[in-house]
This record gives structure tokens, sequence and C-alpha cells, in this order.
């Protein structure tokens, strides 16, 4: 398995940066195996509204996450132009739905923030922290484990 | 040399097997005759060979719990096949722990961790009740790395002074196993006077010397106290890598070999047989080869070549389909040519089949074990019949009904089989009879494990589930509805925890394990006659026969197995039953109508039933159901690829595959269908299986 963080040579991390509905998201590029155009999937009976169905990666079953339903920005309408980021955790390979990505960045711990204390906000629950950048661009951080629904949930649906 | 000790470990397995079926073999024979003299003396052997075999690699290993172990275990086999000791059941009991014991030992040292000492204990004390006095030999065997041979001369009985000539010849094959003939002549010495002659006569000049042929051959003058067998033994580790003949120098004493001597040889050496007149023998053939040549291989290996066959496959039918859009289909040569790639996939996917396939008698022979403990645990006689162990499924089902079917023959006996009393008092035999049966039966595999005791006491199991609040009180159930409340989690119908099978793992756990292969459970019982659980088993876990229907614009695969027939509706034999249940009239049948589109939450709506087509299925518990879909679109080979692996289990569906076109369809498990709809519209939610 690949390792969870990815360090370059000056002890700085490598971020995929992507983008939806206008804000920056990030994860390790570590965890990120390859980006996908968006390609239609197969529905999933029972499962919840914000898994889009499966996608065929070279011979395995795939689960995309329509990331805006997720967050809570509410369900995007895939196009061709909307990418699907392959990644790996913890032995499992999921897809994710972004509208495009922007940008690989080189980051270190220091520049990492905490989410700051919002109530009630669905999306705080999947963010780890920001990556603030001196230009004032902030990269949110996504945790994977999160994004997938636990095993418990989907045995009883 | 951890590879050598895994080759060791992997021997083991099948010496352990050896063992344990031929302990089995004997065993029966003790059971159906009274005379002990009718225990086949070739199972004898094969089972002494067996433990001596894992003696010796032991030894080379230094592992010196194994070493103790087997060679007590070895001197109690000895005096049974020299007759010294005779086989009743009591012994036979003793030994079967022993090679339950012996079988850990194996384990623990594989692991590296530290034996069970007192049960080690003891069974060495036990082994030595059986150990005639005379016999007995204060125990100083020490283990000497690598010196195989060392042990050889214990087995032999003492005759007078015979001289034996012995020409040895040892292949290249001698030298690459590592055997050294120097060791073998040390432990020829301490049979006897001994005296060494190399025979030069075949060496070639130094210029034409092979080294991968060895040319060096000796005759050895043998004057000795022990038996030709004794001599035999000596050479028992290079059997099939040397030529060997031993025999007896024109000395009158030793003319007549004994009459069990003889046997031994035959056991052997099959070819020693043929010239039975003739005391000399060729060793050039191994003992004891039923099947042709075998190779091990690594599983991962023959994954992978199933893993690139299933893309052949969807290769294949991407191939079809671009050839029929570009209308190339009726080129007869293009369609010849596809059709012969269409046989050799296949044909290759069914040799590769055959090869992950293994025969049932890998979990079978396991369970004699576990049945034996089971038995001595609750105090109950059991015995275990197997049939079919020649059943093949594939490999990794194999591993995966270890599990299940343990819990299982634990419940039999520990929940199915009445105690001794009890069943002489309904005046059936002592001893009770567990059946552990496989068979191929239209397209699945079919275990069967059948008990002869009380059968399922369905007014107490009623009683419990009213009790723990998995059914209504007072709720009309069917026996057979009785019956399938015991696969609820949280039952056990017996009054307390028990010891064995009330680990706090129910019958509910077996059917979940069950249908994670894709498999049913099934039960079965008669009062007062036992019980009979079912299993079926698809025969692999890599493809299926399935029809591809549409479905809300999806594609989805049904199963061919479970399909009846396909309806297409009138309106006359279409029947409301109350505000949402619809029935289809066939042949005098009535069958309740299942919209797939609703009960996968693909369209809120029901469909108008004029249009679609109605797939009639039936489950393994012969409940039927009408299925609406959309319409049919072919029927093919699919390759089954796992949802669960980077998703989960999906209710309703049991698996996915790849389309031609490289989509993914889901394969949709028509048994949780029918019975999760039964279950929405039935009384008890409870009966739905959704686990």
């Amino acid at each position: 398995m690949l390792h969870s963080m990815s360090y370059n040579s000056a002890g700085k991390r490598d971020l995929i940066a992507f983008k939806l509905a206008d804000q920056d998201f990030c994860i390790d590029i570590g965890l990120v195996r390859e980006i996908r155009g968006w390609t239609p999937t197969t529905v999933l009976p029972h499962a919840p509204d914000y898994i889009k169905g499966v996608i065929n990666l070279r011979g395995a079953v795939v689960a995309v996450v329509d990331l805006s339903a997720r967050l809570g920005f509410g369900p995007s309408q895939p196009s061709l132009r909307h990418v699907v980021i392959i990644a790996l955790h913890e032995g499992r390979i999921v897809g994710l739905l972004a509208d495009l990505v922007s940008d690989i960045v080189t980051a270190d711990e220091s520049q990492m923030q905490p989410v700051p204390d919002l109530a009630s906000n669905a999306a705080r629950e999947f963010i780890v922290g920001m990556f603030t950048f001196e230009d004032g661009r902030i990269l949110r951080k996504i945790d994977l484990a999160q994004l997938l629904p636990p095993e418990a949930e989907l045995a009883n649906t | 040399m951890d590879d050598f000790k895994e080759l060791f470990f992997i021997e083991c397995d099948e010496l352990l097997e050896a063992l344990a079926s031929g302990l089995r073999k004997i065993e029966e024979s003790v059971a159906t005759a009274n005379q002990p003299a009718t225990i086949d003396i070739e199972t004898v052997h094969a089972i002494f060979r067996a433990v001596h075999s894992v003696k010796g690699g032991a030894a080379a290993f230094g592992m010196k719990d194994l070493v103790t172990f087997a060679h007590r275990f070895e001197t109690v086999l000895d005096e049974i096949r020299s007759d010294i000791l005779t086989a009743d059941t009591k012994v036979m009991a003793i030994l079967h722990r022993c090679s339950d014991f012996l079988a850990d030992l194996v384990a623990a040292t594989r692991q590296d961790i530290a034996a069970n000492s007192v049960q080690m204990e003891e069974l060495l004390g036990e082994l030595d009740t059986l150990i005639s006095q005379d016999e007995e030999e204060s125990f100083s065997f020490v283990p000497i790395g690598l010196d195989l041979v060392e042990q050889g001369s214990e087995a032999s009985t003492t005759l007078p002074r015979n001289s034996y000539r012995i020409r040895f010849a040892p292949d290249a094959d001698l030298y690459r196993t590592g055997n050294e003939p120097a060791a073998l002549f040390q432990a020829l010495q301490k049979l006897g006077e001994m005296t060494l002659t190399p025979d030069l006569s075949a060496l070639p000049v130094l210029s034409e010397w092979s080294l991968s042929q060895p040319k060096l051959a000796w005759v050895i003058d043998l004057a000795s106290d022990h038996s030709e067998d004794a001599i035999w033994s000596v050479f028992e580790f290079v059997e099939g890598c040397c030529s060997l003949k031993i025999e007896p120098l024109a000395d009158p004493a030793a003319e007549i070999p004994d009459p069990s001597q003889e046997g031994d040889n035959i056991i052997a050496l099959p070819i020693a047989a043929q010239s039975a007149s003739n005391p000399t023998a060729k060793l050039d053939s191994k003992p004891e080869t039923e099947q042709g040549t075998t190779i091990r291989v690594n599983l991962d290996r023959v994954d992978r070549l199933m893993n690139m066959i299933g893309e052949l496959v969807i290769k294949e039918a991407m191939l079809s389909q671009v050839i029929e859009t570009v209308g190339l289909a009726e080129n007869l040569d293009v369609a010849a040519g596809l059709d012969g790639i269409r046989q050799l996939a296949d044909e290759i996917q069914d040799s590769v089949m055959a090869i992950r396939a293994q025969p049932l008698k890998l979990v079978f022979q396991r369970m004699h074990r576990i049945l034996r403990e089971a038995s001595d645990m609750t105090g109950k006689p059991a015995r275990l019949i197997t049939l079919g162990e020649q059943t093949e499924v594939d490999k990794t089902m194999i591993e995966r009904l270890v599990e299940p079917l343990t819990h299982m023959i634990r419940n039999s006996v520990d929940h199915g089989l009445e105690d001794a009393l009890t069943r002489e008092r309904r005046g059936k035999p002592h001893i009770g009879t567990v059946t552990l049966s496989a068979a191929h039966r239209s397209g699945r595999v079919q275990i069967e494990l059948s008990d002869d005791g009380g059968g399922i006491d369905r007014g107490l199991v009623r009683k419990l589930a009213e009790e723990r609040g998995l059914i209504a009180q007072g709720a009309t159930l069917s026996p057979a509805e009785i019956d399938q409340l015991l696969f609820l989690p949280g039952f056990s119908s017996k009054q307390e925890v028990s010891a064995i099978s009330g680990r706090g793992v129910g019958l509910d756990v077996v059917r979940r394990e069950i249908m994670a292969l894709g498999g049913r459970v099934m039960i079965h019982s008669t009062e007062g006659q036992g019980t009979t659980f079912s299993i079926a088993l698809p025969l692999t876990l890599a493809v299926l026969e399935g029809m591809l229907i549409q479905l809300c614009d999806q594609t989805m695969v049904l199963p061919i197995t479970s399909i009846q027939e396909t309806l297409r509706p009138t309106p006359a034999s279409l029947h409301g039953i109350g505000l949402t249940g619809r029935a289809v009239a066939n042949r005098g049948d009535l069958i309740p109508i299942i919209d797939l589109g609703l009960s996968f939450g693909l369209r809120s709506e029901r469909s108008p039933l004029e249009t679609g087509v109605l797939i009639v299925v039936e489950t393994d518990s012969h409940k039927r159901a009408a299925l609406h879909v959309d319409g049919i679109i072919d029927q093919r080979q699919v390759v089954i690829k796992s949802l669960e692996e980077n998703y989960g289990r999906v209710s309703g569906v049991s698996a996915a595959t790849i389309l031609g076109d490289g989509n993914i369809a889901l394969i949709i498990d028509p048994e949780e269908i029918v019975l999760s709809s039964a279950a929405d519209g039935a009384r008890s939610h409870k009966l739905m299986m959704n686990g």
C-alpha cells in the first residue's frame, strides 16, 4: 500500500488541489492513484445519495463519491468536464467526483490551521484542516476516512 | 533454510492427512470385525511411515518436541505392526488423540509457539502404557541435525545373524537432495559388521567425467543380527534416487525370510512383489504413487491467470459487439473466427477453473477431528460418515467452508444428537451418526449435514423465540418457518450456553458465511429422526451464466440457475391482491409479482405490467416469484467482480460484472429479493434475511 503521506525532499508535502463549488480543496498526493474524466456510472440500489454509482477501473469495481453532495453543496450534475480522482484508502479504492483539478502544490505542516469553529456545518466533518498560502489562497484538506459510508450502514440498507 | 522448513511443513500436512485417514481406515476395520487380525497391514505401514517421516524431518531441523512425541508415537505404531500390541477401540482412541496432537504440534512449531506441554506429557504417558515392557527402552533419543537415517535401526526385530550383500549405486538425485552416502554407511555399520568396497568399474576416464552423472557405486557385505527390513529402512529416505540391491549371501541360516518380513517388502517396494521368489529388487520407483504427477503452484499465480482470462472474456465480448456494430457479423470468416476465439476462451477458463478446483476431502477430513472433540466434550458417542469427498469446488471456497462446517458439526453433536440414555430409550443405536455428504447438483455443489438425533424441538424453539422477542406471542408459523428461526441472530436453542457450540456464535453466523460464498443454507427436520442442513454453493466464485435484463435504463444480470421461465403476461392472467399485491396465473399456479425497479428503488411508482417481461425465479426454499423487468437483452457468461472489495454489500445484489462495452452491470440475487419482499408484506419483519 502507498504511504498515506508523501513528503518531498525538503520535508514538505505534495497536495492535489481541486475545485468544488468555487472552493479549493486538497488531498495528499500519495493517496491519489490517477485522475480520470467523468464517465457515466452504474447506479447502486439503496446507496446513500452521495454515492454516484460504480465505474469500471480496469476490471475493478469502484464506487464514485459525489463530493459536492457529500460536503453539503447539493448533488452535482456531472458533465464530461468533471473529473474523478481515484484514491486509495485503507486498501479500498474510491473515486471522488470533483469539478476540476486545479494544481499540485507543496506545503508544509506549519501552514495547516485547524478548521474555524462554525456550528452546524456539514462540511466540517470531512475537513481535517486548512492550508493557508501567502497569496491568500486556502486549501481545505479532505478526510478520506469520513467520506465513504461506514460498513454497518451499508449492511442495513 | 526457511524454504526447506516451509517445504517440510507442507509435506507434514500431507503426512498428517495420510496418518489421520489411515487411522480411520483401521478404526473402521476394528469396529466392523471382532478379530483384530483383519487390520490391513499396509495401512499400518503407511501410518508408521507418515509418523516416521515427520520425525525424520523434525530431527533435521532440531524440533525437539516434535521428535520426542513422534518417536514415542512411532514406537507404539511399530508394536502394532509387529503384532505385539493389538489395536482395539481403546488403543485407537489414544492413537487418534495422538494424531490430533501431532497435528497441533506441527502447527505450533510452524508458528514458532510453545506446544501444550501438559497435554503432551499426558499423551506421552498414555503412549507409554501401550509400550510393552520388554521392548521398553530408556528414552534417550537425541536429535542430531540432518542425520536423517540415524533412527533406521530401531524398527528391526532381532533375527539370527545373517549376511547380506548390498549393491548401492546412487543417482544424481541422491546428491541433489542432500543425502550423503557416508551417512548411510554409518547407519549400516550400526547394524553389524560391514565391509565396504567401492565399485569403480563404471567410472569413466577423467576427461569424460560428468558431475551430473555419478558413476561411483559400492558393494557392502554386512553381517547383521537384524532383518533385511532394517537394512531397507536405512535406505528409506533415498528410495527412488539410487539403485539398490540387497541379497542374502549364501548363508543357510538366512535363506527363508519370515513371511511378515516379506509383507514389509511388498509394501515398501511394489516392484519387489513381482519378483517375490527372488529377494532382490531394484529401488527405482517410489511407493504409493497413486496419483499422476503433480506440481505445487502458488495460488497467486493461478489467480492472476484467472483474472487475465476474465479480461479475455470481457475483451472477446467487446470485440463481438464492435463487429456487430460495424456490420461485419454477416461475414462468415469473421463469424467463424470469433466463434473459435470464444470457444478457446471458454476452454481456457474451464481449464484454469479445474486447476483451482480441489476436492472437498480437504475440509471433510478435518471434520472427523471436530466431531471427535465435540463427542468427547459432550460425552455423546458419535461417528462421522463422509460421502462424496471427491466433489470438487473452488479452492477459495474450500478454505472458507472450514469455519461454518466446524460450527455445524459441533451444533449437530451438541444440539442434534440425543445423549446415550435417551437414544437407548428411543431404540436407536448407541452411537449417534452424523453424515456429511457432497455432490454436484445442477450446476451447484450440494453439501448436506444430517444427524440421526431427535430433530428440532419446534415447541421449544418457538417458546425461546417468543421469550427473546424474536417473534410475536402466538404468531402463526409453519414448521418450516419455525426451523428458520434457528438462523436468527441471537438465537441459541440450548437452555444454557454450552461449552462447545454456545460461544455466542449462532447458526446466523453460519448462514452469513455461506451467503458470503454465494450459497444458501436450508434446514429440514423430522421430529425424532434427525435434522438435515443442506448447503448449496456455486461451483466457482469467478464466472456465472447470466441473463442480461433491462431495468430503468440500467443493465442487470440475473443468474440463469435461478430462472425457471419467462412470461409475457396477458391481462387475463394478472390478478391484483389487495392494494399493492399482484400475482400472475401460470398453468394453474398463482405466482406473486415483484417489481424489481421498485424493490431496487430505481423508480418510485410501479410500472404497468402490460409492458415488460416477467421472469419466474425459484429460490432454494422453493419459493417462487415473478420478477417484473423492462426487457431481456441477452444471455451470456459473465465474470464476477466483487462489490465488497472497494465498497460494501448491497442488498439484493450479489456482485457486479463488466459488460462488453466496459460498463458495470450488477448481478441480482433473486433469493434475497424474494425473501425480503416476502418479509415486507408478511407479518414478521424479523424473518427478513438481510445479513
